[in-house]
């Protein structure tokens, strides 16, 4: 103990120093210590996030368009854009060849294009192409080269449902159509996370979630795929025959109001749209105006009819097929003489038409057109949907009851004129339009409009089909096996200096099967400039094909067995010999 | 005392646990959020190409390209009422 102690007050000064020596350290320390961890903690931390910790976006997906059949009509799909760094790229001469085949670009046009950009540090060598040869570039691993994730908006249909869907821009923002009708509900919400970089600007880690990103809700469309792309056949193939302007066609569900097929001509591919103008884009069954013509006939009748005057047998004078009003004169394309209210959807005599409009109030007129829909948009969502025109009963003069009364002097769009033809399917009704699939029946609040009695409808409902069988102008218009009510339209177009001669548009409105409708239709065709212009003629077939197709698609019983009458059978061989006439008569 | 010893030598404990105990649940929490992201980007993979998937089946399955392979390189057509034949019930 004792040689210890010794040892130990050897040296006392140096042990003095060094103790001192020590503890200054530890102190020094410990007040670095301090410094870091509580007086300059929040700068340095925040420094030190500055440089490591970043705030990224999660992409929300734009939600899918479906129809009522769940059958997709616009997924949004991630793409690939390639861009490189020329001031990279620079330094590897050698691989350019190579990288030129993998984008698809010749090597000269490649050395051109970074040469033109060689200042820069950004440019884009592809955009937005197909995932499996982005990553074949990718594989090349070739310096300078980076990938950019884009998402791209896909439209399986193409062209037969371009105007009803509209597009979305580079950004997958709704620019037309139902695209930007439903926006908010499609476009989903970016999410943000904070994560962890390196030096290279590469994620490492992810710290935490800030903002869940909200994924786009799917949408449920009225439409139906098959009977889209059956109207868009038909319509095209009537466009092209006719060498028409072009054409508008309407399918509606009576019950619900759903539309099932909406489709214009000319169309556009919405998946390329390249070198199109903005009125391509126009989807005129709901922005584009027309006067109606005939077709507006049965609502004439509907009103006279309602007031009690008229009655389907009242005898209506159109004899001599002319009739002066004023300074003008309407005029019927023959005398038809002296006709029942009947006849005059029948023939669709222009004469009768206005002599049930001047005998009626004026105001009872303009209530059963403005209940049905006219002039009033049909509220659909559609953006740039068009209202037309109803004058005031007020303002009519005499001229303007009679021109009313046959489809001049007011002016609809297609779709309106499909849903102001529901009131003769449904008993009087109004059935609003609809583009949203209708789970059932009671989702739907909406006031009724009970536009006339349900016996006007009625009786106007089996003149209508009388428009269509053997002496009606819509004869065309026949379905086998179905009875169809419907009315013909033939309108002279507007020109710059009043009606003109020559060009017309044919329109043709009906519905199916008459003894109980489930389908309205209306279909327009714009300046058909082969020769043939009334509408039973041009409109009519269009009207035919695509309704025989739609009530097949939809399983609907036929309601015309009168006429299947021969080829009804009861038992086995009778099926048997039914058929073998009937191949025995083909041959 | 002794007391008061076992008690400041109880409280040191738990703090110590506690701070641990927060230590490994910020530990788990990173984990778990890391999991997360993984199975949201599994997820979003799965979804992506369920989606490439459709958009092929229904290119595929287009109407006009059916109405065309049935008309032309099958033969079909819609039979005429010629030879539909209706029972009676």
């Amino acid at each position: 103990m004792s040689k210890q102690d010794k040892k130990k007050l050897q040296f006392p000064f140096r042990r003095a120093v060094v103790l001192t020596a020590f503890s200054v350290f530890a102190l020094s320390l410990g007040y670095r210590i301090v410094d870091l961890h509580v007086l300059r903690k929040d700068f340095l931390q925040d420094e030190g996030n500055a440089r490591a910790v970043r705030v990224v976006d999660t992409v929300a997906h734009r939600g899918m368009i479906l129809d009522r059949n769940g059958e997709p009509l616009a997924i949004s799909t991630p793409v690939d854009s390639v861009w490189a760094n020329p001031k990279k790229l620079v330094t590897v001469r050698d691989r350019w060849p190579e990288l030129a085949k993998a984008v698809g670009m010749k090597p000269r046009k490649l050395e051109r294009l970074l040469a033109s950009k060689a200042k820069r540090e950004f440019v884009y060598l592809g955009r937005r192409i197909h995932p499996d040869r982005a990553a074949r570039i990718m594989s090349l691993q070739i310096p300078g080269v980076s990938l950019q994730r884009e998402y791209r908006r896909f439209y399986p249909t193409g062209e037969v449902s371009g105007h009803l869907l509209g597009f979305t821009d580079i950004d997958d923002i709704g620019q037309e159509g139902i695209e930007l009708a439903y926006q908010d509900y499609l476009q989903g919400k970016n999410g943000s996370k904070r994560v962890l970089k390196d030096l290279y600007g590469q994620v490492i880690e992810d710290i935490e979630s800030i903002r869940v990103a909200e994924p786009g809700k799917d949408l449920y469309l009225s439409i139906d795929r098959r009977l889209q792309y059956l109207a868009y056949r038909e319509l095209k193939a009537a466009v092209k025959k006719h060498n028409a302007r072009s054409g508008s066609a309407v399918l509606l569900d009576v019950q619900t109001g759903e539309v099932l097929a909406i489709v214009n001509q000319p169309s556009f591919n919405p998946n390329s749209r390249k070198g199109l103008t903005g009125d391509r884009y126009r989807n005129r069954a709901v922005t584009d105006v027309f006067e109606p013509g005939s077709t507006i006939k049965p609502f004439t009748v509907a009103a006279a009819l309602t007031t009690g005057l008229f009655t389907p047998d009242s005898p209506i004078e159109t004899g001599p097929g002319t009739m002066k009003i004023g300074r003008n004169m309407v005029r019927d394309t023959k005398n038809y003489g002296s006709i029942d209210v009947r006849k005059v959807i029948q023939k669709s005599s222009n004469v009768g038409a206005s002599k049930l409009a001047l005998a009626i109030p004026a105001e009872t007129f303009w209530e059963v057109l403005n209940k049905a829909g006219f002039g009033n948009p049909t509220l659909s969502g559609i953006p740039g949907e068009a209202a037309g025109i109803l004058t005031l009963a007020s303002k009519w003069r005499d001229i303007e009851r009679a021109t009313l009364s046959f489809g001049y002097g007011l002016s609809a769009t297609p779709l309106q004129l499909a849903q102001a033809y529901s009131v003769f399917a449904t008993n009087g009704k109004l059935q609003r339009v609809t583009f949203q699939r209708q789970d059932s029946e009671s989702t739907r609040e909406q006031d009724v409009v009970q536009v006339m009695p349900a016996t006007v409808a009625l009786q106007v409902r089996n003149m209508l089909e009388l428009a269509v069988r053997p002496g009606g102008t819509g004869t065309r218009a026949q379905i086998q096996g179905y009875r169809v009510a419907g009315k013909t339209g033939t309108v002279h177009k507007l020109g710059q200096s009043g009606y003109e001669e020559d060009s017309y548009l044919s329109v043709f409105a009906g519905l199916a099967p008459a003894s109980q409708p489930r389908l309205i239709m209306v279909v327009m065709i714009d300046e058909p400039r082969s020769g043939e212009y009334y509408g039973g003629i041009v409109a009519g077939p269009v009207f035919a094909n695509v309704m025989a197709g739609a009530l097949r698609l939809l399983n609907v019983p036929p309601d015309d067995l009168e006429s299947l009458r021969p080829r009804m059978a009861a038992t086995e061989t009778d099926v048997l010999a039914t058929l073998q006439t009937s191949h025995g008569e083909g041959q | 005392m002794t007391d008061r010893w076992m008690v400041i030598t109880v409280l040191i404990a738990m703090t110590l646990a506690s701070a641990l105990a927060v230590v490994y649940a910020r530990h788990e929490t990173r984990r778990t959020f890391v999991a997360l992201q993984a199975a949201e980007t599994a997820r979003d993979e799965m979804n992506i190409e369920w989606g490439r998937l459709q958009l092929e089946q229904s290119t595929w399955a287009t109407h006009v390209r059916i109405d065309k392979l049935a008309r032309e390189k099958l033969g079909m057509r819609i039979p005429s009422t010629d030879n539909i034949v209706i029972i009676k019930p």
